[in-house]
């Protein structure tokens, strides 16, 4: 295994970094468009059935089959990194869009009471009350999102483009444990790494955690 | 793309020859292998992860572990479990169903433990006081009332077998995943959506029939469908089974932990 990483250290180097940003970009765009949809969702409940039922179906279509389909959908070349991006952006979003509806419905409403009796304004009391407050429960929903984006990752390497997933491909042509060994524990140790961060920045937005334990 | 050009990409799904039961390949034959490889693997994960996580939930040992595995079968890639193991023990069915196995081992532990720890503690003393054997207070009280997490993890477990099943076409076994990688490779774009149709129809219909069958199995009293004075189901059960998943795993509405909502691997 280890002569197997001295030979080809630039593949697995190459594997890595693609894999790591193709987990991280769905997960930005992502939360960026979670954010308006979930408060909307929140404020209209009608939005919240529709949101779940579109996302329910979005979500159950299997990885392979939406990697598959996606490039004649998107006229993109069936290599371009943009079909994995795009099909896990919607596994993503389904996850993010109900943790942040959820997150925001689990605001108390009292406090909500008494932040619009000290003179909140509904844009501010958004962004400094009831964001804040709904920190723990949307990241946790992120955190489920990140770790099941670095696992499908590999997937699309059977269409060509699957970050460490590759080492996977290459060490099934090659009936060869070890690069698929390399590959499941980088692939889990991102896994764990991007949880950790996600809990560091968990703790950097609620201070008040910190000191109520 | 034009309108014809679009109703071709429907040519292998719509062609009848496509679907006779008796030839090895056609649809239906595929449909039954994937709904095999779901079955087989699922049954064996529920004898192994039901017993354990109501040992878990019933007796509190072990429950570090319990949140522990749903954690880490979360982070373990499926894709790179199958072709590790095929390279391991050879092509066959076996590889893909220990990956599956693997696979919906996690869901169905977790909620089974979190199901059993939400259980209203005065419900099991009143069971333990009536005389109950602590066996009768498990099967009797304590799973009964679980029955809604335990099914929401079985759901879970089904959608990713079904998910993850077009996987096992890659390393040589059959299920739908067949039209995806023989489509793939010989660039027939048309059998392709009819795999990706198919599958998705499948895992939806699944998603459906196991929603029915937890209204079968979950008791009314329960679930609260048949609530006396607005006294709703989640009241009987008590406390909210979230705080006990530890930090980082929140429930769903539908009371399914968000941690095992990754469906698509």
């Amino acid at each position: 295994m280890f002569t197997y990483i001295q030979n080809n250290y630039q593949t697995i180097l190459d594997a890595l970094i693609q894999h790591i940003w193709l987990a991280i970009v769905p997960i930005l765009i992502s939360i960026v468009i979670a954010l308006p949809l979930g408060y909307l969702a929140v404020r209209y409940s009608a939005l919240y059935q529709v949101f779940n039922a579109l996302f329910g179906i979005l979500y159950s279509i299997p990885s392979l089959a939406l990697f598959v389909l996606l490039p004649s959908l998107l006229g993109v070349q069936i290599l371009s990194p943009i079909n994995i991006i795009v099909a896990l952006t919607i596994y993503t979003l389904a996850l993010l869009v109900r943790s942040v509806a959820d997150a925001l419905r689990s605001v108390d409403e009292t406090v909500l009471q008494a932040a619009t009796a000290v003179g909140y304004t509904r844009g501010r009391r958004f962004l400094e009350v009831e964001l804040p407050i709904a920190v723990p429960v949307m990241l946790a929903g992120l955190r489920v999102a990140t770790v099941s984006n670095i696992s499908l990752v590999s997937v699309g390497a059977i269409i060509g483009t699957g970050g460490l997933g590759f080492l996977f491909t290459r060490g099934f042509q090659l009936f060869y444990a070890p690069p698929i060994i390399i590959g499941i524990i980088l692939s889990v140790l991102l896994a764990v790494i991007f949880d950790v961060i996600i809990v560091l920045i968990q703790r950097q937005l609620t201070p008040w955690a910190r000191v109520a334990r | 793309m034009g309108k014809g050009g679009t109703l071709m990409y429907f040519n292998y799904l719509f062609d009848g020859a496509h679907w006779h039961f008796d030839k090895p390949g056609s649809i239906p034959n595929l449909i039954l292998q994937h709904l095999g490889y779901t079955f087989v693997s699922v049954l064996i994960a529920m004898a192994i992860a039901l017993p354990l996580g109501a040992y878990i939930g019933h007796t509190n040992k072990g429950a570090f572990l319990a949140i522990n595995i749903a954690n880490a079968g979360r982070a373990l890639p499926t894709f790179g479990l199958v072709t590790l193991l095929v390279t391991l023990i050879g092509l066959g069915t076996l590889p893909v169903v220990i990956a599956l196995v693997v696979l919906s081992i996690p869901p169905i532990l977790a909620n089974t433990y979190a199901g059993l720890r939400a259980v209203e503690p005065g419900a099991v003393d009143a069971a333990r006081g009536m005389g109950m054997r602590p066996a009768r207070v498990l099967l009797g009280v304590e799973v009964p009332m679980a029955m809604p997490l335990i099914m929401a993890g079985l759901r879970s477990a089904v959608l990713q077998v079904v998910a993850t099943a077009t996987i096992a076409a890659y390393v040589g076994g059959g299920g739908i995943g067949r039209l995806l990688i023989d489509g793939l490779s010989i660039g027939d774009y048309s059998r392709v959506v009819a795999g990706a149709v198919v599958v998705a129809v499948l895992a939806i219909v699944l998603e459906v029939l196991m929603t029915l069958l937890e209204r079968a199995i979950v008791s009314p009293g329960v679930s609260g469908r048949f609530s006396v004075g607005g006294r709703k189901g989640a009241d009987a059960v008590g406390r909210d089974p979230s705080d006990l998943l530890g930090e980082g795993i929140t429930l769903t509405a539908d009371g399914l932990p968000a941690a095992h909502h990754d469906v698509n691997n």
